[in-house]
């Protein structure tokens, strides 16, 4: 177990008392328990901001983040409806700094040495801890596709880290040709939000039908059923009646490569051509948990209790890279995790109090203007894993007072999980 | 009463329904979506809003015992008074006749409904303040009966805060609420009373304990 912050200030107090003093700073540094968080996303900066906050000092916080600005996921697919400004998805790191004293680093981490409890920076040197937050989102996994790569990425963008790629992806809607076609290629399960791809289809679908309305959208799917089916479906024949056409793999949308030069796609053996083709790829933890070592298959096995990995008690996963259980890969996800791993090292490192892990999700999806949809579920820990204790969905049919309240509480949600993370 | 059967009968006629009871049992339909944060009649106490006795007539914002917003309170100290035109359109649209209000409520458009409604809150609660104490809600009172654990309400108050660190028209505001408007919030989600997806779900897993946890961390917060 951990120590008694108090006691071990109060010893080390006493003992820096008798020193000269110049060195009472230094006992004090080294009296704090030190704690590296590796991603500044929904996972990450959550949790860095709450043992900063919480612990009003006590702990040292040292945040591992390449990016200056932090573009959301979350809410990307509005930006290509144009339903949102692409300035508005982008936060900075400047208030975690500033009002909580954590150790911003932008730097890549690229190892870590569980036995010397440090963290390796592409930069040089390395970063000590006693508790390690890894949150470093997806990575792709090479071949999932074939025909396409990373180096691909610029003509068949993914879109599915935020930033340039989404920028990329709007740019190639609005230069798509008239009457032509727009196509992705669904991820298999699991991957980060669920919804996410059929959302982006709707938003497609809605720039579509403004600027290019005999334009065609082709999902090529290898999953049999995806999220919020019903509700994306009836949405899309009331909204986009003929736009929109999905190749289950029932029609071979589990067969399928790319070719990036040709703009091809080839689906069981029929070769389309297309203009924008959106590749999301099957999907793994990030590079970093590999590194660690903690990863079993694709992801990073973790205790529901506090996310700590079932590999080493030292190292909590949050987000998309870890293999928790029920909960489905979210930005909200992922935010509600970082608070119970909080609470955790809060309660290892200092002498401030445990309590029973507790979880929750909502994922709104925009499928056409002031037609809003959510899904959600309360979660609890078990030693299997996380486990669902109840949820709710939208339903077809509902008023378009609902579906626009609906709406409504995304953007105060956005806004919200925003200023939990960042402000 | 019998001024209430008068009134009623006399809007009965003007909208050219049958009888006064229907109109009464349009009134307790109409009041439905209000009972979810408002009493009114006997017994009525503070709930997540004011109980509504005595509110026709009344200054706005002066139930006693109620925390209301500075919106409300601003307006109760120019002196403004719930007359039959501000009643018609604070329920119209709440937030623009009174912004700032604390009141999560978006509004009634039909206008009839709204007269209709009025005269459903002057039947049944009168159309002057009661005298003397209000007393708290029973329920209310069992659950702010248990010792308020903050430290507890802070963590639980993490799940609360990806959506409610704000407030703005989808989402309310819930920083800073008083404890028994807070407790009755969550009461009415827990048992029903008040139909939200994400509130019914989360509230179903709030015992008697965490709602008090909860109401006192809130009451704390700006
Ligand atoms: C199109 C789309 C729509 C979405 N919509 C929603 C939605 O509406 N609601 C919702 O809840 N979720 C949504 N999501 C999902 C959400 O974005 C992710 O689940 C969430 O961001 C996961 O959080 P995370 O902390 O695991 O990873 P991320 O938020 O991706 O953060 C990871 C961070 O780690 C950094 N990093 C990676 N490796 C390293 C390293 N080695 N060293 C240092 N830093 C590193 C990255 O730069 C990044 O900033 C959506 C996703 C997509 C793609
Ligand atoms: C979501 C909870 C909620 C609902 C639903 C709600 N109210 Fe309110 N109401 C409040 C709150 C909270 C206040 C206090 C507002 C403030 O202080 O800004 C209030 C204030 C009022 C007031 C002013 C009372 C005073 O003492 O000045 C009236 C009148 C009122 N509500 C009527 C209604 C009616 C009628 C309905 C139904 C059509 C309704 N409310 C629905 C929460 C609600
Ligand atoms: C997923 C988003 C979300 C989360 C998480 C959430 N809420 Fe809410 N909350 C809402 C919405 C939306 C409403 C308005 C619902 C309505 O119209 O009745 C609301 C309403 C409320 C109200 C009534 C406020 C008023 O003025 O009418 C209270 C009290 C409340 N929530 C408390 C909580 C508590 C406590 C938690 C954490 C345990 C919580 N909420 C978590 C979305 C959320």
């Amino acid at each position: 177990m951990g120590f008694s912050r108090r006691n071990f200030l109060g010893s080390a107090a006493a003992v820096t008392g008798l020193l000269a003093a110049p060195m009472i700073v230094r006992a004090d540094e080294h009296a704090r328990p030190k704690v590296v968080v590796v991603g500044g996303g929904a996972g990450g900066a959550t949790a860095a901001r709450y043992i900063a906050r919480d612990s009003a000092g006590a702990v040292d916080v040292t945040l591992i983040e390449p990016t200056r600005a932090y573009y959301t996921c979350f809410f990307s697919n509005l930006y290509l409806g144009g339903f949102r400004t692409y300035e508005s998805l982008g936060h900075s790191y400047g208030t975690l700094a500033s009002s909580y004293g954590i150790n911003v680093v932008h730097d890549w981490a690229t190892g870590v040495d569980r036995d010397a409890k440090t963290v390796a920076l592409a930069g040089g040197g390395s970063v000590p801890y006693d508790r390690l937050v890894l949150s470093p989102g997806i990575d792709f996994i090479e071949d999932s596709v074939p025909g396409w790569s990373q180096a691909a990425q610029n003509a068949m963008p993914h879109a599915y880290k935020a930033g340039s790629q989404t920028q990329l992806l709007r740019a190639q809607l609005e230069a798509m040709p008239e009457g032509g076609t727009y196509c992705m290629v669904a991820p298999p399960n699991p991957y980060r939000c669920p919804p996410g791809p059929y959302e982006r289809v709707s938003m497609a679908a809605h720039y579509l039908k403004a600027n290019n309305p005999t334009a065609k959208i082709l999902i090529v799917d290898p999953k049999p059923s995806f999220s919020k089916q019903g509700l994306f479906e009836d949405g899309w024949a009331r909204h986009y009646p003929g736009m929109i056409e999905r190749i289950g793999p029932d029609f071979g949308g589990d067969n399928v490569s790319v070719n990036p030069e040709e703009m091809t796609v080839d689906i069981d053996g029929v070769v389309e051509n297309v203009d924008v083709c959106n590749v999301i790829p099957a999907q793994r933890a990030g590079s970093i948990a590999f590194a660690a070592g903690i990863t079993e298959d694709n992801w990073a096995p973790v205790s529901a209790y506090d996310m700590s990995s079932r590999m080493d008690e030292n190292i909590h996963v949050l987000g998309d890279s870890a293999a928790q259980g029920a909960m489905p890969k979210s930005g909200f996800s992922a935010n509600s995790q970082a608070k119970v791993a909080a609470n955790a090292i809060l309660a290892a490192l200092t002498d401030s109090r445990a309590f029973p892990a507790r979880f929750a999700n909502t994922c709104w999806s925009l499928i056409a203007t002031d037609d809003g949809v959510k899904v959600g579920a309360t979660y609890e820990a078990s030693d299997e894993g996380i486990v669902s204790t109840g949820s709710f969905i939208s339903e077809v049919g509902e008023t378009d007072e609902l579906r626009a309240e609906t709406y409504r509480e995304s953007i105060d949600w956005y806004d919200a999980i925003a200023t939990d993370m960042f402000s | 009463m019998m001024r209430l059967a008068v009134i009623l009968v006399g809007l009965a006629f003007a909208t050219g329904m049958a009888s006064a009871d229907d109109a009464t049992a349009r009134g307790e339909a109409l009041f439905r979506p209000c009972a979810a944060c408002h009493m009114i009649g006997e017994g009525a106490v503070h709930r997540l809003g004011p109980h509504l006795n005595g509110v026709s007539g009344r200054t706005i914002g002066t139930a006693e015992g109620f925390r209301y917003s500075a919106s409300l309170s601003e307006a109760g100290a120019e002196g403004r008074v719930w007359d039959d035109v501000a009643l018609d359109s604070f329920l119209a649209a709440p937030r623009n006749y009174l912004p700032g209000t604390s009141m999560a409520f978006r509004g009634i458009r039909d206008a009839e409904d709204r007269a209709i409604l009025i005269a459903y809150m002057i039947e049944t609660g009168g159309a002057e303040a009661p005298q003397g104490e209000v007393a708290v809600d029973p329920r209310i009172a069992a659950v702010l009966d248990h010792p308020p654990d903050e430290a507890y309400g802070a963590f639980l108050s993490s799940e609360c805060t990806a959506c409610h660190s704000g407030g703005g028209e989808g989402i309310p505001r819930i920083a800073g609420l008083a404890p028994q408007s807070f407790a009755a919030g969550l009461l009415a989600y827990r048992d029903g009373t008040r139909e939200h997806q994400v509130m019914n779900m989360l509230a179903a897993r709030l015992g008697d304990e965490e709602i008090a946890a909860l109401a006192a961390y809130f009451a704390t917060l700006e």
